[in-house]
């Protein structure tokens, strides 16, 4: 059996969906939602890379280094502010960030 | 020539201006206000430039600049630019100065230059990153707030899963299309978009309508709005919006415009959806910031209907709401920077009680702002549902009426929670004294306000005249 463009993007989908629902499901810990998003864009990753391949063309394969740096400062960014609300809050659960409601 | 840097001289004036201004208040961090200073005339100049420099594409298309990019450019660089001398002063006065401040606005505000004239999807991904994250970081910036940093969270977190949607989007439609570029895209697709790029194309609808907070993809929306610092929910509830319709406009006619009979029902359901979400969510909330949350999702789905036409009216009716509505919510933040009793924040509708015996200014600014918000004649909101309406009627087409029939319904219920925030600040008695309002906060909510009532009658014209040219620029009849 050769691995084809199928059985990239099934990869992709999948990893994108655990993603997704990793930030929706997860109820405990805002790291894990972090990891998921991460887990998103590596999947975008893998189909950009996947696509670029198959149809011989660069322009993927350079969307997919943008989107890794992107990415690393994103991470960065959500860090910072992850920082900032365990100082005012002195806790990281998920279901501490609902002081507002409504 | 393929790179033709001159297109590209806002954008340009913006970055090095960022890189150093932000280089400038690493070594001198008290000098917040020279920075502001500054950060103002770069975007005074991005604004002039965008307004009067030439047109044409560069970088191989990834550049467009066009009558669209510069009619948005203008607008999106002096909403920013009033933003710094809001938000500078409303830090500083609660004892956390930061220079970072002004320089972010820029970041944000180049960012959505990138945006709105983006021709391509790395573009297109480039410039949402880089207003985002500007934006996030703004949002947490009241650093000892828990609100803030709540706010903060939560905005990133929901934004980062919109900017992956869109991405993967724009992975499905980059592989099934051939190419990023818009162009393209649209040379691909002009049959009608098949299964793969049809797939891709409502993911890429998913993360815009994230970024413009249609229903039902507005959750963030409220409570980002109540925690965030007042004078920078001002900056976020505009020119964010107007890039990112811009941009929507840019996807749907520039890439797809061979596909129309298939976003044009999703952009109905998420202007209807907007739309009610906006006038009935809002009817208990008592915290002003939140009421102007549901507000604004509702005025956004107003705009998205002007979008669903497909033809060059519904985007000059787009273009001219989105900016006559930045000038109302900008104004309306400003007023709610401007008041407080007592050293705090006056935030919701029994805090407004009988204001318009102590601050009768204030009182009338934000009573123009509600009305105009309302779409009541002859302020300025008034004029931009009309063109609204005006462009979803006109098309003939049977469930477009009935949205802009539907949209009229929303209309008046939510002139509930604006007439009920009037009754309010006009005939209840005052609690206790407000504080003396700021002078900056008070004067951009007076000049707006006066934007809003008389001066838009005569700027109209310009405006006009201006977004007919913008919206020529998409290739429509």
């Amino acid at each position: 059996m050769t691995v084809g463009l199928a059985h990239y993007l099934a990869v992709a989908a999948i990893l994108f969906t655990i993603g997704v629902f990793g930030i929706f499901v997860n109820r405990k810990n805002i790291i894990v939602i972090l990891m998921s998003v991460e887990l998103i864009l590596l999947a975008v990753n893998i189909n950009l890379v996947a696509f670029s391949a198959y149809l011989h063309d660069i322009t993927g394969q350079i969307f997919a280094m943008f989107v890794l740096t992107v990415a690393a400062a994103e991470a960065a960014v959500g860090l910072a502010i992850l920082v900032t609300f365990f100082r005012n809050r002195g806790d990281i659960a998920v279901d501490d960030v609902s002081v507002m409601k409504g | 020539m393929l790179i033709n840097l001159a297109l590209a001289y806002p954008e340009l004036l913006l970055a090095v201006s960022a890189l150093v201004l932000l280089v400038a208040g690493a070594f001198n961090p008290k000098a917040t206000d020279v920075i502001g200073a500054f950060a103002v005339l770069s975007l005074a100049g991005a604004a002039a430039i965008s307004a009067f420099g030439p047109h044409g594409v560069a970088f191989s298309g990834s550049l467009k600049a066009d009558a669209a990019a510069g009619y948005a450019g203008v607008a999106i660089y002096l909403a920013s630019a009033a933003a710094i001398p809001l938000g500078g002063n409303w830090f500083a006065r609660k004892g956390a100065p930061a220079f970072e401040f002004p320089v972010l606005i820029v970041l944000a505000a180049l960012g959505m230059g990138m945006m709105v004239s983006a021709g391509d999807l790395i573009a297109l991904y480039i410039g949402i990153e880089l207003q985002s994250l500007a934006l996030y970081v703004l949002a947490a910036m009241y650093r000892d707030d828990l609100r803030a940093s709540e706010a903060g969270l939560k905005y990133f977190v929901l934004g980062a899963l919109s900017s992956g949607m869109l991405l993967y989007g724009s992975s499905l439609i980059y592989g099934f299309a051939g190419s990023t570029r818009f162009e393209d895209i649209a040379a691909a697709v002009h049959q009608g978009a098949h299964t793969g790029v049809l797939f891709g194309l409502i993911f890429l609808m998913c993360g815009l309508a994230f970024k413009v907070s249609a229903a039902p993809f507005h959750m963030w929306t409220p409570d980002v709005y109540e925690g965030a610092p007042t004078p920078v929910v001002g900056f976020f509830a505009g020119a964010p919006k107007l890039a990112a319709m811009v941009l929507f406009a840019r996807v749907l006619y520039e890439c797809f415009p061979g596909a129309i009979s298939q976003w044009r029902q999703i952009l109905i359901i998420l202007g209807l959806t907007s739309i009610a979400v906006g006038a009935f969510a809002g009817l208990n909330q008592s915290n002003l910031k939140r009421l102007w949350a549901y507000s604004s999702i509702a005025n956004v789905g107003y705009a998205i209907l002007g979008l669903a036409a497909g033809t060059a009216e519904g985007v000059h009716a787009m273009l001219v709401f989105m900016v006559l509505y930045i000038v109302d919510v900008t104004g309306f933040f400003a007023c709610l920077t401007a008041l407080s009793r007592q050293g705090k924040a006056m935030e919701t509708i029994e805090d407004m009680a009988g204001l318009f015996k102590e601050q009768p200014g204030i009182a009338l600014a934000m009573t123009a702002f509600s009305l105009s918000a309302l779409g009541l004649p002859p302020f300025s909101g008034f004029f931009a549902k009309y063109f609204v309406f005006k462009a979803a009627i006109s098309l003939g087409d049977p469930m477009l009426t009935g949205a802009a029939i539907a949209g009229l319904v929303g209309s008046v219920v939510a002139a509930f929670y604006y007439l009920r925030l009037l009754r309010s600040m006009w005939f209840e008695a005052p609690t206790s004294a407000t504080d003396k309002p700021p002078v900056d906060a008070k004067a951009i909510a007076i000049g707006a306000a006066l934007f809003t009532f008389p001066v838009v009658l005569g700027a109209l014209h310009l405006i006009d005249v201006q977004a007919s040219l913008a919206a020529a620029a998409f290739g429509l009849k």
